[in-house]
């Protein structure tokens, strides 16, 4: 892509991004509007750097509910539910099941919008990172983008092969060896027989098991059933490359090697669609993000924006400590609110490896007590890694009002770059006030702690200290 | 980006809409037409692994059927041959066609359930996923070819020009097979009903198609009814092209079967391309 356009196909694309793009259904005998539509039409295909386009897009899902019954169950009751209920199938696939003319709702019935109104675009060699809790809509989004399901509404359109990596080693037989599933793998993957056979070289060399092409995969090691299912998949030459949280299983360096390999696809050119729990991956993969929440867009723009924007939504009235469930049973609720911060990054919860960090506690319902706190990190694995006690440092607060604010200020938080949680536990002199596990998690980042940008790797140690090297001159 | 390119992208523009239909469908299956191949071998790999005698045991199922309907509808109870044609040859005639039925109706119909995975995590065109099982079905097919050939040179029977018409009539049992098995594939998703409708269909197929006697035995004024099972036509013609024309093709019996085939074929394409799209929500 020559860089010098860029500038005038931004214009562009300000241009085509006007609402009139939009066409509603049935919009076709106003040929006003049908002339634009055309037109943009024919610009997206022709103009435009916009290899995806999503507009409006829905899904919707009918969820059953139990119904509400009496309080005893009678039998009589139950056939004629029975009976009811089977002539009302009986009806359904009389009428087709899958029919579209609307139904008529039982009150057990409801719609539920897993998203809602989606719109977006990607621009061709583009990496968009797709952010949201559990249940947001970013796997349905990718599904449909993916032409696994259909969306309820709206449209999108793409230019380009896809591949789509929602789950790693979809289709693998266990009972075909190695050899045998990277040619039926590779087929799924829309790959074609020769193409394969000119990648199976690179494909057993990115896997590493040219020791085991030739048994069962139902014998392999986990890893090495991942490594070689990613190697597939990562192979395939496509314009559009759709990855879903595939990194989370595998070991620390084949995950390193899993994000190599996909900066060096978006780095070719390819246009890349991303989700991912890791902001560490996605702020080193992606520029564009898209933040979603309970099935719609919350943000839509550079990722950095986007990570901020997820992050910070911890710090939301509605998500106070007090009522945490993860609070140990039995204890008051004390502990209101955690805040991490760096002065380095803006965004709360992340801290360059190396970095200035302060935590920051708010207590309630402290009011003439002598607080005391003591937290630990956790890395992801659960492993301890380091404990802060205010007890070990004689620092105890008198608390005299009810709310109360106590900061930790850590000079250099040397930990190597990863997820890690806190959990933190308050105590009256020795009693125990509150514990609240997993409190506030935590995301350290690579940094320049060293001097030269580089960090060892994870899977080598836990934390990382400044030193110097030299050759010294007496033995 | 080179205006090159950019017509080579062109081709593979994509759009997709909410409630309408794909235009891209036939070209995706044409992309795809691979993996026809490699699911079929892959169910073909898998089906004999761990096995001690492999695929031989495609053999010996049409072989033990064939004796077992030879003694009884042959000698006991003494059902007449089609004219001097060897009974044994008469029913491994009629016992090809109805194993390949048989087993890509069984298929077919559990495909889509046993790829469940495959569904739900990535696109490809679903047809492929049924219609790849009675390709499966078809290698067992032509391995019983070998059988009847084998039992031909033992009985000294030599067929006549009317076995080049045979290629025909395996179009017309492949069109029989897929027809049914994609609306059985397809239902099953939704209506696992019919995981236990499917054995029993087979079941009583068997007894109700003309596979260990000939159908000749049925009444004249019965047979253009009986000829609405698809089954009969193509093993009627199975047969006429085998044993040297020693059945007479009926042929308002022929024309119906084949009638009957065609529509179910025809709707069962469309009905699975209907519901299709929900599968991976449902499955």
């Amino acid at each position: 892509m020559a860089s010098g356009t860029s500038a005038a196909s931004k214009k562009l694309s300000l241009i085509s991004s006007e609402p009139c793009y939009y066409k509603p259904h049935g919009s076709k005998r106003w040929s006003g509007l049908g002339l634009v539509f055309q037109l943009s039409a024919f610009y997206f295909l022709f103009l435009s750097e916009v290899v995806i386009r999503v507009e409006n897009l829905g899904k919707r899902y009918r969820i059953q509910h139990r119904q509400q019954r009496q309080r005893y169950v009678a039998l009589r009751d139950v056939l004629a539910d029975q009976t009811k209920s089977m002539a009302r199938r009986l009806w359904s696939v009389v009428r087709g099941p899958w029919s579209r003319s609307p139904v008529v709702h039982s009150p057990s019935q409801e719609d539920f919008w897993a998203l809602r109104d989606i719109s977006f675009d990607v621009k061709q060699g583009d990496s968009l990172g797709i952010i949201g809790r559990n249940g947001a809509g970013k796997s349905t989004l990718l599904k449909i983008l993916s032409r696994i399901t259909v969306p309820t509404e709206g449209r999108f359109r793409m230019r380009g092969r896809i591949a789509s990596l929602l789950e790693v080693g979809t289709g693998f037989h266990p009972e075909l060896t190695g050899r045998e599933n990277i040619f039926l793998n590779g087929a799924i993957l829309g790959m074609s027989r020769a193409e394969i056979g000119r990648q199976f070289d690179a494909i057993v060399a990115f896997a590493g098991i040219e020791k085991f092409l030739d048994t069962p995969v139902k014998r392999y090691s986990s890893g090495m059933y991942i490594r070689l299912a990613f190697a597939v998949a990562a192979h395939v030459h496509s314009e559009i490359l759709i990855v879903d949280e595939v990194l989370a299983v595998g070991d620390v360096q084949f995950q390193k090697k899993c994000l190599d390999k996909m900066g060096e696809a978006a780095h070719t050119g390819r246009t890349v669609l991303f989700v991912s729990h890791n902001m560490g991956a996605l702020a080193a993969l992606c520029q564009q993000g898209v933040l979603l929440e309970a099935g719609t867009v919350r943000a839509y723009g550079a990722i950095q924006e986007c990570i901020r924007l997820y992050l910070s939504h911890d710090e939301r009235p509605g998500d106070s400590l007090l009522d945490n469930c993860r609070r140990s049973p039995g204890l008051k609720a004390v502990l209101s609110r955690i805040r991490v911060t760096s002065p380095g990054t803006q965004a709360p919860g992340i801290i360059p490896c190396g970095g200035m960090a302060e935590f920051r506690f708010v207590l309630h319902n402290v009011a003439d007590r002598t607080v005391r706190i003591a937290f630990t990190i956790y890395n992801c694995l659960g492993v301890r890694v380091c404990h802060f006690d205010s007890g070990i440092a004689s620092f105890l607060a008198n608390a005299d009002l009810h709310h109360h604010c106590l900061s930790c200020e850590v000079t250099a938080l040397g930990l190597v770059p990863g997820n890690y949680s806190i959990n933190v536990a308050v105590y009256d002199g020795m009693a125990l006030l509150d514990h609240v596990s997993e409190a506030v998690d935590l995301q350290v980042v690579d940094s320049n702690y060293l001097g030269n940008g580089k960090l060892p790797d994870a899977a080598n140690g836990l934390v990382v200290f400044p030193h110097r090297w030299a050759s010294a001159a007496k033995i | 980006m080179q205006l090159q390119q950019k017509f080579a992208v062109l081709s593979q523009e994509l759009i997709i809409e909410a409630g309408r239909a794909e235009r891209q469908y036939w070209r995706d299956l044409w992309t795809y037409r691979e993996l026809f191949y490699f699911l079929a071998w892959r169910d073909i790999l898998v089906r004999y692994k761990q096995t001690v005698i492999g695929i031989a045991w495609a053999l010996i199922r049409p072989l033990l059927t064939m004796l077992v309907f030879t003694f009884i509808f042959g000698r006991l109870a003494k059902l007449p041959p089609d004219g001097s044609a060897p009974y044994a040859v008469m029913v491994f005639a009629a016992m090809m066609p109805w194993q390949f039925f048989s087993t890509s109706l069984t298929e077919s119909s559990n495909s889509l359930i046993s790829n469940a995975n495959l569904i739900s995590k990535i696109y490809f065109p679903r047809l492929i996923v049924p219609a790849g099982s009675v390709i499966t079905s078809f290698v067992d097919f032509l391995i019983s070819g070998v059988l009847m050939v084998v039992l031909m040179v033992w009985y000294h029977w030599v067929p006549d020009w009317r076995i080049l018409c045979l290629p025909l009539f395996v179009v017309l049992a492949f069109a029989a097979a897929m027809g049914p098995g994609l609306w059985l594939a397809a239902l099953n998703v939704k209506f696992r009903d019919f995981r236990y409708i499917v054995p029993f269909i087979v079941q009583l197929g068997l007894y109700v198609s003309p596979v260990g006697f000939s159908s000749r035995i049925v009444p004249e004024k019965w047979r253009l009814l009986y000829s609405l099972n698809p089954m009969v036509g193509v093993i009627d013609s199975f047969r006429w092209a085998l044993l040297r024309g020693e059945t007479t093709l009926y042929w308002p019996g022929i024309l119906t079967s084949i009638l009957v085939t065609v529509l179910l074929c025809a709707s069962g394409i469309w009905y699975f391309r209907r519901v299709e799209k929900t599968f991976a929500d449902i499955i």
